[in-house]
């Protein structure tokens, strides 16, 4: 579809109401909440982001999250290679799991993990605490990011075409070798782009996280659920301070995503004029 | 090797190696991966959801904290796919047809709801629409309409969540659309709004219904927002597994769990269907 200049008023009523929409759904409460946090100046704000509690709970956050990325980054890549690569029985219907996280509700997922590892579980008692501990929020994490690097990865591994990987193996490249120099190339903005999503969802996941984690202070209490916290304990300066840091950090995932779309665009433009 | 570099249909031949080892190796551990992570939290829902038999599993829906339960999640959603729907579908439309200022910016800010913590959501519009407030104490004083801890608060958390769904699946295939496919209706003389029915909706259809169908399933699954602003007034069903889970009555959460799977493996499966229709028009 062509893009043309609105001249009729019916065109600029539908820009209208997208706008308006738009602004009254989440442009007033992203201003809100600015203000809110800034309410009382800017002294009592930073005394509460340097409490010692919420420096851990960024810790935990950040930390298991990029744990989370490690082990969806290399998995989810060697889960797209075999379904776009491999032939084998079952494979749509594995094809299908890789969704699943999705549509299942992260406190699902997390009720599922205390059924398995709780006090009274299928597995317990494990031979180190997962539930109510640091273990148990790694696999939240883990499990709720984990479709983005699989579903980045797959349509442009499913798009590459064979010939400069058999010229590779023409001239005597290892599988390895071929991989890391003419495949990696190709889809590492897609693999990027599967990275950013994961670690953002990974860093603002909370329903699993509390109900896997039990929002210990000081020990598996994260960045999501101290907000929680803060609101319970009506500490306004808390909540809205940390909102507004986790509010600031999705705002830099959302300008990476577009950077990376548009390299991604870019290439699809430079393999076209070529 | 030799065999296929040299094959004429190169890419078949690279796909269906014979299996060695290393094939073997990473096709298992990408299955165990998806076995350990998704298969198995799976199943220990749905058998959990049984394991007390029939009976037990419909006592544990039908008591009336937990049917409210589903049926508020099931509303709230249903509402929220319907007006997002309606608006999403204009908003993709207005983003690929015309030329505006501002168009860059707010197409990148589309994705804020998916890019911000859903309990960050939640802090968000308590602020906004708390009584002390000029919306809040509007809407509660002049409309009668009370936000936080009620469902307008859970619709209103919904919406915020589900916005960017219907856009982003709608946007492409506007994108994708010939251009004669729409100059055609408006050299017979058909009005923007013939075109738009006749020519251009067809072709959305599979797409708005994902979107729409995707959107759903995503606010059935909301709890981040929803506690937040409903501040467990407004029980939806991920609540409600919540306070059960949290109080140690297992044998109640295992019901509502394994009610909202179903309706999510429901939606999963209608989006399936529709892209398989969609590839094979």
């Amino acid at each position: 579809m062509r893009e043309i200049k609105p001249r009729t008023f019916g065109a600029w009523l539908l820009i209208g109401i997208a706008l308006i929409y738009a602004t009254v759904l989440f442009i007033l409460p992203m201003i809100a909440i600015v203000q809110g946090a800034f309410a009382n100046g800017i002294e009592p704000l930073l005394e509460t982001l340097s409490e010692p509690s919420v420096i851990h709970a960024f810790q935990v956050t950040f930390v298991l999250s990029l744990g989370a990325v490690l082990i969806n980054a290399l998995l989810g890549l060697t889960t797209a290679w075999v379904l776009v690569r491999h032939r084998f029985r079952g494979r749509k219907l594995f094809d299908a799991l890789v969704d699943i996280p999705f549509v299942f509700s992260p406190v699902i997922a997390g009720y599922a993990m205390i059924v398995l590892f709780g006090r009274d579980g299928w597995l317990a008692p494990p031979i180190f605490p997962i539930v109510f501990a640091l273990p148990g929020i790694l696999l939240a994490k883990t499990f709720v990011s984990l479709p983005f690097v699989t579903r980045e990865v797959q349509p442009v591994l499913d798009s590459l075409t064979p010939e400069p990987e058999e010229a590779a193996y023409t001239i005597g490249a290892s599988r390895w070798t071929t991989f890391r120099r003419v495949i990696l190339p190709e889809i590492w903005t897609a693999l990027l782009y599967g990275i950013v999503l994961t670690f953002a969802r990974a860093v603002g996941e909370f329903g699993a996280v509390s109900v896997v984690g039990g929002n210990i202070e000081g020990y598996t209490e994260t960045a999501t659920s101290f907000v929680f916290r803060a609101m319970n304990d009506r500490n306004n300066v808390g909540a809205y301070g940390v909102s507004v840091l986790l509010g600031v950090f999705s705002v830099l995932i959302l300008i990476i995503m577009n950077l990376l779309r548009r390299r991604m665009t870019q290439g699809v433009r430079d393999v076209d004029s070529a | 090797m030799a065999q296929a570099v040299f094959n004429p249909s190169g890419r078949a031949a690279s796909r269906t190696q014979t299996p060695s080892y290393g094939v073997w190796g990473l096709r298992l551990i990408a299955l165990s991966y998806l076995v350990i992570f998704i298969a198995i939290p799976l199943f220990v829902v749905n058998v959990q959801g049984l394991r007390f038999g029939w009976d037990a599993f419909w006592r544990s829906i039908s008591r009336t904290e937990a049917a409210n339960a589903i049926i508020l999640s099931v509303y709230t959603s249903a509402f929220m796919a319907v007006v997002n729907t309606v608006i999403g579908t204009l908003t993709a439309y207005v983003l690929v047809r015309y030329r505006f200022p501002g168009k860059g910016i707010f197409n990148t800010l589309v994705d804020l709801p998916f890019a911000v913590p859903t309990l960050v959501t939640g802090v968000m519009l308590v602020i906004l629409y708390g009584p002390q407030t000029i919306i809040g104490s509007f809407l509660q004083n002049e409309l009668g309409i009370r936000v936080l801890f009620n469902t307008p608060g859970v619709i209103i958390a919904l919406l915020f969540v589900g916005y960017p769904f219907v856009i982003r699946t709608v946007q492409p295939v506007l994108l994708n659309m010939e251009v004669y496919q729409t100059e055609a209706a408006q050299t017979i003389g058909a009005s923007a709004w013939t075109t738009f029915w006749r020519v251009i909706f067809p072709v959305l259809r599979p797409a708005i219904a994902t979107g729409a169908l995707l959107s759903f399933a995503r606010s059935m699954g909301e709890f981040g927002s929803v506690i937040v602003v409903a501040g467990g007034r407004a029980v939806t069903g991920t609540m409600y597994i919540y306070t059960r889970v949290e109080g140690g009555d297992m044998q109640a959460a295992s019901g509502v769990s394994m009610v909202l799977l179903l309706i999510a493996f429901g939606v999963t499966i209608a989006v399936d269907l529709l892209q398989w229709r969609r590839n094979h028009a």
